[in-house]
C-alpha cells in the first residue's frame, strides 16, 4: 500500500515502491484509476484517467498488478465505451446523466448469456495454440463472434464446453500449459492495449476499401489494411467524411474512436447508425459498429488511452478473420494529450510544445494497421483512417507533417472548397494515394480494365484546368482559346458531376464502383466529344450552352447504384446530343476541310 | 482543517501564492485569504504536496503582505448556490450578487466545474430556432442545444447581433417567452455590459436574465470562474427547472488570455502563441456544457462571442473554438464598412447541426437545397467580382454581369436587414428565391428541378 505525495493536474506523485512502469494504480478515497508513467526510487508518477480534484496528499494508493487492458469477447458490438473501455450506456443507467468519478463498471455485460457453439475441429486432447478459434457466438445477425484462445496460451486442450448458453465469465474450457499449470478459458480474455496483438505474418493488401465516395474510391483509393489520414481545418468536413466512410465502407467491422471531439457528433452516430442499413449486407449498421468515446470535455489522460483501446479492439476482430476499419477522430487531440502530459512532466518541448517522441509514437500507432495472416491461419485486416486537425489549417505543423510521412493515402481537405460548400472538400491536387497500382488491378479485374487510364485522364483534365484558372484570374475567360474554355468547362463538369457528392442526398450518398466508373467515363466522353467539335472549329460558347451539360451534372443524384440501366441509356445518348453540332461543323468533304482548319 | 487559519505564505507573485507547511490539502479545494486590511479574497488550490501548496487567488495578490496573510482551506470545490431566484439578478465574476440585493438563499450549492455529460445521455439537437436573421436562419441555422459562436473583431457589431438573437430567438410555433437567458461577460467594457442590460430591459426580459459580470477593470483570474459559474446556473435552470436556456458569453478571447496569464505564472510549457497546451481541453470543458439530455425538457443553447485578434481566424482562440463548437458565425469588416448589418460573412460561417434541423417537417422542404445553392452561387459570384476588379466590369460577359448583380443584391437585401427586423423563415426562403431568380435556372444545380419549377420566378 502506498500513499499520495503530490497532486498536479492529472499527474499524481506516489510513494509506491515496487510498482512496474505501465501498471494500473488505484488512488484515494474515490478510487480513481491511472497508470504509472515513471519511477524514481520509491516514488512513482502516475497519470490518472479521471479528474483529480479533491484528492489529498497522504491518501492511500495501490498498484493493481496489470497494465491498461481491454476485455475482448461477445458484447462489444453496437456498444459505446469511454477511453478506458467503460460501457457508457451501462454507466448512464447506473449513475445518471453525468460521468461520476471512480465508477467501476465491467466492460462486457456479465449477466448476459450467449449461445456458444464449439468448433467441430476442437476436441479434448488436441494441442492448442494462441489465437485459434474455439467456437463461435452469433453476436449480431450479421456478425459471428469467433471465440479465440488468448494469444499467449499454448498447451493441450483438456475439455471444451458443449453447445449451450454461457456468460462471458463461465469457464468454457481448460488447457494444460507446457509447465503443467491448468489455464481456464472463458468467452472473453484481456489484452494490454499498448502491446500489438501477435499474428503469423503480414500479407500484401490487395483489395480496395470501397467507401462509396467517388473522390476517394476513384481518385485516391485506400486498400483494406492500409493507412490513411484526413487532415483539414475546422469546418472542412472531416467528421462528415469519416461518418460517410463509417457508414458505407465495405468492411465487416467499423470501430469509430471519437478522441477529444464533440459529444453531439457521437450522439449523431449513436442515433443515426441503428436506422441505417449496411449496403453490403442489408442489416442495421449498428450491428457492425463499435464506438469509443472520449469527448473533449472528458479527462485528457483517458484521451491518450482511447486510441490504443480502439486499435486493440480492431486487432481483436482482425484476429477473427474480419476486415476492420478503425476511424480515429482526431489524432491531433491524442497528440495534444501527449503534449499536455509531457509538459507537466517538464519534458523538453521540440516543435510547438510537442515532445520529441511524437513522430515515433505516431508511426508505431499507424503500424498496427495492416492485412495479416492470423494465428489461426485466416486473413484479416485493420484499415486505419486518422483525422488530423491542424491548427489554422496549416499542414506544415508537426502532427500533420509526421503523419504524412507515415500514411499511404492522404485525403487533404480544403477550406476553399468547403467555403463554397463543395463536399467532400477533398482537394484533388494536394491529396495522394500510394495504392493506385494495387487498386488498378482490382478495378481491372472487377469493374473495367479502362479504370486506370480514365482516372489519369480525369486528373490530367483537373490539373490542366487549374493552370487555366490561374490565367483566367489574371485576364478573364475571354482571353482563352475555345479549346481552353472547353477544357475549363469539362473540368467543372467533373467537379460538379462527379467529385461533389451530397452526403445528405439519399441517392447520391453512396455510389457503387460500377456507378462511379459509369459516371467517370460518361463525363470524359462528353469532354472528348466536345473537344472533337472544338477542333473542327465549333466555338466553346455553343458547346457550353448545350442542355446536356446541366443534365449530366444531375445524373449522380438521379440514379441509384442498383439502377444503372437507366443511367446507361442516358450515357448512350451522349453522341446523339452532339450530333446537330457535328453535322454543322463537319465540312462536306471531310479530308480536305480538316486539313484546311488545321493551322 | 476548515477552521484553522494558516499564516505560512512563503511567496506570492501575480495571483499565485505558495503556502508552506500545510499538509494534506485537497487539490481543487477552495481557499479564503484574509489580508492585513481585513479584506477577504478567495482562491483555489491548483497544486498540492505535503511541503508546499500552490494557490491561485482570484482577486490577485496586489498589496498582499506575506507575514500578515491568514489562509483557510475550505476543503470543498468552488460552489455556486443555485435557485430559481437567480432570474433577474446580477452577479459578479465569481458568482456573488453585485446588484445591491441580498444573497440568493439556497441549500443547493453546485460545484462550478460540473461533471462531463455522458455521451450516451445526450439527445441530438434537432429543433430549429428561428432567430429572425436571414443570414443565420437561411444559411447557418441554429438548433436548440447547439453551441454556435460569433467570431468577430474589434469595432464590429457582435454585441448588437447577439442582443438581436436574444430578443428574437424562438421555436417555430412557440413564443419567445419559453427562453431564459444566462449572460456572462468577462473582460467586457462597462459600456458593453450596459448595452446588454438596456437591451434586455427594453425588450422586457430582464426578469428572465441571469447576469454574471466580470468587467475589464476587474480581477483577471476571476475570469476563469465566470463562465463556469454562469454555466452552473444555466445547467440548473435547464436540467432541474426545465427551462430552455440561451447562454451568451462575451468575450472568450479575454477568458483565454486570463488562462494564458495564469499558465505562464505556473510555468506551464507554452504551445502556440504562448497559450498553454491544455487551452483546447479547457475551452471544451466550457463549450461542451451546452446541449440536450435525453428525458429532460430543458436545453442549453450557447452563443459565445469572441473577438479574433487582428481579425485572424487562424489565431489559436478562434481556431480551437471552431474545432469544438458546432459551427461559427463570422462577422466581416468589409461588409460592416459597407454598411451591411449584420455583417455576416457567409462563406466561412457554418452550422454543423443545420442539416438535421431544417427541411421538410422542420422548416420547408426546399431549405437544404436553397441554402446550398446560395452558398455555391455567392461563392461563384465572389470569384467574378474578383475578376471584375482586375479586368474591369465592362469586359465581363452578360452572364457574369448577372452574377455580379446577384452578389450585390444578396448582400444588400438578404444579409442586410434592420436591427429590429424579425424575418420568419418563410420570408427568408422566399427572399432567397427572389434573388436566385436573378440567375438562369440551368446554373442552379444544387436545387432540384421540381423546386426550380415551383419557386424560380425568372425566365432564361
Amino acid at each position: 500500500m502506498g500513499k499520495i505525495l503530490e497532486i498536479n493536474g492529472p499527474l499524481v506523485k506516489l510513494d509506491l515502491p515496487q510498482t512496474v512502469l505501465g501498471e494500473q494504480v488505484r488512488v484515494g478515497r474515490l478510487g480513481l484509476v491511472g497508470e504509472v508513467i515513471s519511477r524514481d526510487g520509491n516514488t512513482a508518477l502516475a497519470q490518472l484517467y479521471e479528474d483529480t480534484a479533491g484528492l489529498c496528499p497522504g491518501e492511500e494508493a495501490e498498484g493493481l498488478g496489470w497494465p491498461l487492458s481491454v476485455e475482448l469477447g461477445p458484447g462489444l458490438l453496437g456498444g459505446i465505451f469511454d477511453g478506458v473501455q467503460r460501457p457508457l450506456q451501462a454507466m448512464w443507467e447506473q449513475s445518471g446523466d453525468r460521468i461520476a468519478r471512480g465508477v467501476a463498471v465491467a466492460s462486457l455485460p456479465r449477466g448476459r448469456r450467449w449461445h456458444f457453439a464449439p468448433d467441430p475441429r476442437c476436441h479434448a486432447g488436441m494441442p492448442l495454440v494462441g489465437g485459434e478459434v474455439l467456437g463461435t457466438v452469433q453476436e449480431t445477425e450479421s456478425i459471428q463472434h469467433r471465440i479465440l484462445v488468448p494469444p499467449r496460451v499454448q498447451g493441450e486442450l483438456l475439455e471444451l464446453a458443449p453447445e449451450g448458453e454461457h456468460t462471458v465469465e463461465d469457464v468454457i474450457g481448460r488447457v494444460r500449459l507446457a509447465d503443467g499449470r491448468i489455464e481456464k478459458l472463458h468467452l472473453f480474455h484481456r489484452w494490454p492495449v499498448r502491446t500489438p496483438r501477435p499474428f503469423r505474418q503480414r500479407d500484401h493488401a490487395v483489395a480496395p476499401l470501397i467507401t462509396g465516395q467517388r473522390i476517394l474510391d476513384t481518385f485516391y483509393p485506400l486498400l483494406k489494411g492500409g493507412k490513411a489520414a484526413i487532415p483539414g481545418p475546422f469546418g472542412a468536413g472531416k467528421t462528415m467524411l469519416q461518418h460517410q466512410v463509417a457508414r458505407w465502407c465495405n468492411a465487416q467491422i467499423v470501430i469509430y474512436v471519437g478522441c477529444g471531439e464533440r459529444g453531439n457528433e457521437l450522439t449523431d452516430v449513436l442515433e443515426s447508425m441503428p436506422t441505417l442499413t449496411d449496403p453490403h449486407t442489408g442489416r442495421p449498421l449498428m450491428e457492425r459498429t463499435l464506438l469509443v468515446a472520449n469527448t473533449s470535455n472528458m479527462p485528457v489522460v483517458a484521451r491518450e488511452a482511447s486510441i490504443y483501446v480502439g486499435i486493440t479492439l480492431a486487432e481483436y476482430f482482425r484476429d477473427q478473420g474480419y476486415d476492420v476499419v478503425m476511424v480515429a477522430d482526431s489524432t491531433s487531440r491524442w497528440a495534444e494529450a501527449l503534449r499536455e502530459v509531457a509538459g507537466r512532466l517538464g519534458q523538453m518541448p521540440v516543435e510547438e510544445g510537442y515532445p520529441a517522441y511524437l513522430g515515433s509514437r505516431l508511426a508505431a500507432f499507424y503500424e498496427r494497421a495492416g492485412r495479416v495472416e492470423t494465428l489461426a491461419g485466416d486473413h484479416g485486416s485493420v484499415t486505419l483512417i486518422g483525422a488530423v486537425s491542424p491548427p489554422g489549417g496549416d499542414f506544415s505543423e508537426p502532427v500533420t507533417s509526421h503523419t504524412k510521412e507515415i500514411i499511404q493515402t492522404f485525403w487533404a481537405l480544403s477550406k476553399e472548397l468547403a467555403d463554397a460548400r463543395h463536399y467532400p472538400a477533398v482537394d484533388w491536387l494536394e491529396s495522394f494515394s500510394g495504392y493506385v497500382s494495387s487498386a488498378a488491378k482490382w478495378w481491372a479485374d472487377n469493374i473495367d480494365p479502362g479504370w486506370e487510364a480514365s482516372r489519369a485522364a480525369a486528373l490530367d483534365l483537373l490539373a490542366a484546368s487549374e493552370e487555366l484558372q490561374r490565367i483566367v484570374n489574371l485576364v478573364g475567360v475571354e482571353a482563352l482559346s475555345s479549346e481552353q474554355r472547353w477544357t475549363l468547362e469539362a473540368a467543372s463538369l467533373i467537379k460538379e458531376g462527379l467529385l461533389q457528392q451530397a452526403a445528405t442526398d439519399e441517392i447520391d450518398s453512396f455510389a457503387s464502383p460500377e456507378k462511379q466508373f459509369a459516371l467517370l467515363t460518361a463525363l470524359l466522353d462528353i469532354y472528348r466529344q466536345g473537344m472533337k467539335l472544338v477542333k473542327l472549329g465549333a466555338p466553346a460558347r455553343r458547346l457550353i450552352q448545350m442542355p446536356l451539360l446541366a443534365q449530366a451534372r444531375r445524373w449522380k443524384s438521379q440514379h441509384n447504384s442498383d439502377d444503372l440501366e437507366a443511367l446507361k441509356v442516358k450515357i448512350a445518348a451522349i453522341p446523339a446530343a452532339f450530333e446537330p453540332l457535328l453535322l454543322e461543323y463537319t465540312p462536306a468533304a471531310p479530308s480536305s476541310a480538316v486539313e484546311a482548319i488545321q493551322p | 482543517m476548515k477552521n484553522i487559519e494558516f499564516r505560512t505564505a512563503a511567496s506570492a507573485q501575480g495571483g499565485l501564492v505558495v503556502m508552506a507547511g500545510v499538509p494534506g490539502v485537497a487539490a481543487g479545494s477552495r481557499v479564503q485569504l484574509r489580508d492585513h486590511a481585513g479584506r477577504v479574497r478567495s482562491g483555489l488550490v491548483i497544486r498540492s504536496a505535503n511541503d508546499a501548496v500552490l494557490v491561485e487567488v482570484f482577486e490577485g495578490t496586489d498589496a498582499l503582505d506575506l507575514e500578515r496573510t491568514w489562509v483557510r482551506f475550505l476543503e470543498e470545490p468552488y460552489k455556486l448556490p443555485v435557485s430559481r431566484d437567480m432570474l433577474g439578478r446580477v452577479f459578479n465574476g465569481s458568482g456573488r450578487p453585485c446588484d445591491g440585493r441580498p444573497p440568493v438563499i439556497s441549500a443547493d450549492r453546485r460545484d462550478i466545474n460540473g461533471e462531463p455529460l455522458n455521451p450516451a445521455a445526450r439527445a441530438y439537437p434537432r429543433e430549429f430556432i428561428q432567430t429572425g436573421i436571414s443570414a443565420i436562419d437561411g444559411m447557418n441555422s441554429l438548433t436548440r442545444g447547439q453551441k454556435l459562436p460569433i467570431f468577430s473583431g474589434g469595432g464590429l457589431p457582435h454585441n448588437r447581433v447577439a442582443a438581436q438573437i436574444v430578443r428574437q430567438a424562438k421555436l417555430l410555433g412557440e413564443e419567445a417567452a419559453e427562453f431564459v437567458v444566462v449572460f456572462a461577460a468577462f473582460g467586457a467594457s462597462h459600456a458593453d455590459a450596459r448595452f446588454f442590460q438596456e437591451s434586455f430591459e427594453e425588450s422586457g426580459v430582464l426578469n428572465k436574465v441571469v447576469m454574471f459580470l466580470n468587467l475589464a477593470d476587474e480581477p483577471v483570474i476571476e475570469r476563469l470562474l465566470t463562465p463556469r459559474a454562469a454555466l452552473t446556473a444555466a445547467e440548473y435552470l435547464a436540467f432541474d427547472l426545465d427551462y430552455h436556456v440561451l447562454v451568451v458569453m462575451t468575450d472568450m478571447t479575454a477568458y483565454a488570455e486570463a488562462l494564458r496569464e495564469v499558465a505562464v505564472l505556473r510555468g506551464d510549457v507554452p504551445a502556440r502563441k504562448g497559450y498553454p497546451g491544455y487551452l483546447y481541453s479547457d475551452l471544451a470543458e466550457i463549450y461542451e456544457r451546452a446541449g440536450r439530455i435525453k428525458n429532460r425538457r430543458g436545453s442549453i443553447t450557447m452563443i459565445p462571442v469572441l473577438s479574433m485578434p487582428s481579425d485572424d481566424i487562424t489565431h489559436p482562440i478562434p481556431d480551437l473554438t471552431g474545432y469544438i463548437t458546432e459551427g461559427q458565425i463570422v462577422l466581416g469588416r468589409e461588409l460592416s464598412n459597407q454598411g451591411v448589418y449584420p455583417p455576416v460573412t457567409v462563406l466561412p460561417s457554418l452550422s454543423r447541426l443545420m442539416k438535421d434541423g431544417i427541411g421538410k417537417n422542420f422548416t420547408r422542404e426546399d431549405h437544404p437545397h436553397v441554402a446550398s445553392q446560395l452558398f455555391a452561387s455567392y461563392a461563384k459570384a465572389l470569384e467574378v467580382r474578383g475578376l471584375a476588379a482586375i479586368i474591369g466590369a465592362e469586359e465581363l460577359s452578360d452572364a457574369d454581369r448577372r452574377t455580379l448583380a446577384f452578389a450585390d443584391a444578396f448582400e444588400r437585401r438578404f444579409i442586410n436587414q434592420g436591427e429590429d427586423e424579425d424575418r420568419s423563415i418563410h420570408e427568408t426562403l422566399n427572399l432567397a428565391w427572389d434573388l436566385l431568380s436573378m440567375l438562369p435556372p440551368e446554373s442552379l444545380i444544387r436545387v432540384s428541378e421540381e423546386e426550380l419549377a415551383k419557386y424560380h420566378k425568372g425566365t432564361t
